[in-house]
């Protein structure tokens, strides 16, 4: 089921790219006939709808804000991307750019101007029109360095920032310094801000501490599908179709479908599969694979659909941190081995991936490596080697960097290093997720038959992140990131040495060694190489620097998997963020009887 | 008559459980922490009698369970692959009561893997993992007892036997003791513990904080006996004819606690081996891949454990007989006139 599936989303998403392509530059120019000529509508395709209902849907946690300019965390993205919109969007079945708020751009033959056009009669959703001054207003806010947007980063072309101005009532101008690698797809994620509800904010200094979950829904208002209509602390937040929204389905209806979206707060991931199994949520996503084959095993009224791998890639690393002289001596010890590219190496082939994919996951992911998953086709450097994994391999990598096997008190293999000291270290890794600290302990039993003593210590994971970034007092670690994009620039500060998640060693002052150099150069010309080929290029060569050096043993990736009621329709999740909500406006309930009731 | 009988079968039957776990590595077929990726959440094998042939066996045989292809958790037998019970085999070094070294188990399934208990998600055999996890619960339990009972035994004598300011003073901390929320000093003990601390010593060292804070219960119960015997006629007689503190405590005050003292060890051993278990649960206690019944049982906190794989719950079972023998025993010692009771039973043994 799982293999069909996959083989599915993937055809579709190929039909789909062609579609993608032919739609996006018709829909520019379509007006739905019916409506007022002054709106131009996107028109989108999709099984027309059944207007009205709801949709419950569980959160891990409650979202900490609303503010698209300083959405830390997961929680708080999804729900921001159904309130909000920007000029350029990422389509997340297709991966491909396609028109939003911008309903054409144009870029410069020299790749340093982008020209776009606004779709006309956008109005916010609390009534409000939108004009140019509002994109003028939100770059001007996103640039500000005293908001500290968290996409600031990506606006800064060459270590400038972008220009943006006014042409007329319905374009802007776009100017970079250098030609931008990314291309429209840095529009995507920018929600346009309304200038008349945070302009008094941002003057003051406080835009920052806006859009609080408190904040009333007459004070908050985007270009997204759904609007703010009630949060109970604690409890739920509830979201209302906007009735100003600007895409329509095939037959010109003002999408969304649905009148009202909840958002529950569950805590824990068992809860959320009680909760969904019960009838009293329609969707859930992000679920394990063993929540996942519960789920699926026990035939209910709804639908799981593995979605395939997604971008998300864990991986071990090491504490190549430089301690200076207050590191103690065995640190410093441990530190000589761990420098060592062949000790890295050695243990990479000493790790059981397959068995990583089949005991974690249950078969339904995919071992890696290297940090671009198979989730993401178009990155892929295929080239890259996956070497079985092989204990002769790695013993004699080992014995070249002068580690010796012996024998311990009761017979069991022990590793020495070239003085006689035996190779043990420690792994941390996250409480709370069951899933890296089952790989931990895999990876354990295949290090304890190279002679290596490795403990695994579970720590919560802000001290774990603490302990990482901070204090540095760690031997290795078991991670993972989940990227929100198929693009290479969002990894940008895990690959460059002076970025904060560079977590072998965050924020190097200068590259600590020459690949890490490279790696560098690589990022910063793919970032400004003008056609995707290019930045292939450029981007195959930092895995292939990856994959050689082994800064962090790529492990495995865990395919998207989700559920829904079978009488959600328009349900096609993406392997990409939002994966379920990615096309909220166009789900709809298909059952009326049934939603009635509630 | 009865009562002393049934005392020392009790007592029997609880020193027997504690040497079958003591030699858990004799009857553990396999190391408790070799994984078999093969064969993740095997359920427990069923033993059989008659082969296809039809004919009896005396001796159960199992057969060699498979995974169905395309399921990662679900087993057919293969009818063509027998696996009978090997005695006395010889297989992984386990140490005998932590200092013996040997490699001979009591049975073991030869090449095939034999898992009468099931496997957890690594593979690993459940009935391995839950004669050698009750090793560390139970020493926990009577460590973590044996501490408290002494701390509490010294404090509460003090108290009783001096009284005044010094009792005051005492018992305010004792309570002070039992209204601290243990867990969280617990919690706080643990984030405070380096992380290269070998998982036995950091263990052992929780063991000892929770000795450390559970002394107030037994020591306020072992003050208010001291109190009273201090005043009964014979220690006052005994006074009276210039008998010494020190001879006081020994010869007439103490002996009469040890009734309470016993109780209590019957009561907080098994309480102890709870808090173990607690610990291990919430993952402050022993790390993996040591066994221990608290986080043996951590992963039913999944709810796709919960609810697929039932053998996963027997950690739980396991320590039923122990806990039922230590209430049993603790009942036993209460019941009744106590001193009498007790003599006749330390005169039994």
């Amino acid at each position: 089921m799982s293999e069909r599936t996959a083989g599915w989303v993937l055809k579709g998403t190929a039909l789909a790219a062609i579609l993608g392509c032919v739609l996006s530059s018709r829909s520019t120019a379509s007006f739905p006939a019916q409506a007022n000529p002054k709106e131009e509508f996107l028109r989108v395709s999709g099984d027309i709808g059944r207007p009205g209902g709801r949709i419950v849907i569980a959160l891990r946690s409650e979202p900490k804000t609303l503010n698209p300019l300083i959405s830390p965390d997961a929680t708080s993205r999804e729900v921001i991307s159904t309130m909000q919109a920007d000029l350029v969007h990422i389509n997340r079945a297709t991966q491909l750019t396609e028109p939003a708020l911008a309903k054409s751009w144009k870029v410069s033959t020299d790749g340093l101007q982008y020209t776009l056009t606004l779709r006309q009669g956008l109005k916010f959703s609390d009534g409000q029109p939108v004009d140019v001054e509002d994109v003028l207003f939100t770059f001007r806010v996103y640039l500000d360095e005293a908001v500290h947007a968290t996409q600031r980063d990506l606006l800064i072309v060459d270590g400038k920032p972008i220009v943006v101005r006014k042409v007329d009532a319905q374009t802007v101008t776009v100017a970079l310094a250098k030609p931008y690698g990314v291309g429209e797809r840095l529009f995507d994620g920018l929600a346009i801000l309304p200038r008349h509800l945070l302009e008094t904010a941002y003057k003051e200094g406080k835009l920052a501490q806006a859009g609080g979950l408190g904040t009333a829904p007459n004070q908050w208002a985007g270009l997204g599908p759904f609007r703010l209509k009630e949060y109970v602390a604690g409890q739920r937040l509830v979201l209302e179709r906007n009735p100003y929204y600007w895409k329509t389905d095939e037959r010109g209806n003002r999408l969304p479908y649905l009148d009202e979206i909840v958002f529950l707060f569950v805590p824990s991931a068992d809860a959320q599969v009680v909760r969904f199994q019960s009838g009293e949520t329609d969707i859930i996503s992000r679920l394990g694979a063993e929540n996942f084959s519960v789920l699926s095993r026990q035939a209910g009224n709804y639908r799981m659909v593995d979605a395939g791998p997604g971008l998300e890639y864990n991986f071990l690393f090491f504490n190549l941190n430089e301690l200076g002289e207050k590191a103690p001596a065995e640190m410093a010890r441990k530190q000589n081995w761990f420098r060592s590219e062949k000790f890295r190496q050695a243990v990479s082939l000493a790790i059981d991936r397959e068995a990583i994919v089949r005991l974690v996951y249950q078969g339904r992911g995919a071992a890696l490596w290297g940090p671009v998953t198979p989730g993401n086709p178009r990155w892929v450097n295929a080239a890259i080697a996956h070497p079985a994994r092989s204990l002769d391999k790695s013993r004699q990598l080992l014995a070249e960097v002068g580690f010796k096997l012996t024998s311990g008190e009761s017979g069991e293999p022990r590793l020495v290093d070239a003085d006689g000291k035996s190779v043990e270290f420690s792994i941390v890794t996250s409480a709370s997720n069951a899933d890296r600290a089952k790989m931990a302990t895999l990876i354990q039993d295949d290090l304890k038959q190279l002679g290596m003593r490795v403990q695994v210590v579970p720590l919560e994971l802000r001290s774990l992140i603490d302990r990482v970034m901070q204090t540095k007092e760690y031997d290795a670690c078991v991670l993972g990131i989940a990227s929100y994009d198929a693009d290479p620039n969002p990894e940008l500060n895990v690959w460059l040495s002076s970025g904060g998640m560079h977590l072998w060693n965050p924020s190097e002052k200068r590259p600590a060694t020459d690949w890490e150099a490279e790696i560098d150069r690589l990022m910063e010309q793919q970032l400004t190489a003008t056609n995707v080929a290019q930045r292939k290029k450029f981007y195959d060569r930092v895995q292939e620097i990856l994959a050689e050096r082994q800064p962090m043993i790529f492990l495995a990736s865990p395919d998207i998997l989700v559920g829904a009621k079978k009488s959600i329709g328009n349900f096609h999740p993406a392997v990409l963020e939002p994966y379920v909500l990615w096309n909220v406006e166009q789900l709809y309930q298909r059952n009326g009887a049934e939603n009635a009731r509630r | 008559m009865k009562s002393p009988s049934r005392l020392v079968v009790c007592i029997a039957v609880l020193g027997a459980l504690h040497l079958g776990v003591a030699c858990a590595g004799f009857f553990a077929p396999y190391d408790p922490a070799a994984q078999d990726r093969a064969h993740p959440y095997a359920p427990p094998m069923r033993p059989h009698f008659v082969d296809a042939q039809g004919s009896f066996h005396l001796l159960p045989f199992f057969y060699a369970q498979e995974l169905r292809a395309g399921s990662f958790d679900q087993y057919e037998e293969n009818r063509a692959r027998a696996i009978p019970v090997q005695f006395f085999v010889t297989g992984a070094s386990y140490h005998v009561l932590g200092v013996l070294p040997l490699r001979m188990h009591l049975f073991g399934g030869g090449d095939a893997p034999l898992y009468l208990l099931g496997s957890d998600e690594y593979g690993r055999d459940l009935l391995s993992r839950i004669s050698v996890g009750g090793q560390v619960s139970l020493l926990a339990g009577l460590i973590g007892a044996g501490l408290t009972l002494s701390i509490g035994l010294c404090i509460g004598t003090v108290a009783g036997f001096l009284g005044g300011w010094k009792d005051e003073v005492l018992m305010r901390i004792a309570e002070l003791f039992l209204a601290l929320p243990w867990i969280y000093l617990l919690f706080a003990m643990r984030a405070f513990l380096p992380l290269t601390v070998p998982p036995l010593k950091a263990f052992l060292l929780v063991v000892m904080v929770i000795a450390a804070v559970g002394w107030a219960r037994p020591a306020r119960m072992v003050r208010g006996i001291v109190l009273s015997a201090r005043e009964r006629d014979f220690v006052r007689a005994a006074r009276g004819f210039g008998a010494s503190n020190g001879y006081l405590l020994r010869r007439h005050i103490l002996p009469e606690t040890a009734s309470v003292v016993l109780t209590q060890a019957a009561i907080l051993v098994p309480q102890f081996v709870v808090a173990e278990m607690t610990l291990s649960f919430l993952g402050l206690g022993v790390p993996e891949p040591v066994p221990s019944w608290g986080n043996m049982l951590a992963s039913l906190q999944h709810y796709n454990v919960l609810v697929s794989y039932w053998w996963m719950y027997l950690p739980a079972v396991a320590m039923v007989p122990f806990f039922l023998g230590y209430l049993v025993l603790a009942s036993l010692l209460q019941g009744g006139d106590r001193t009498s009771k007790m003599d006749e039973a330390l005169g039994e043994i």
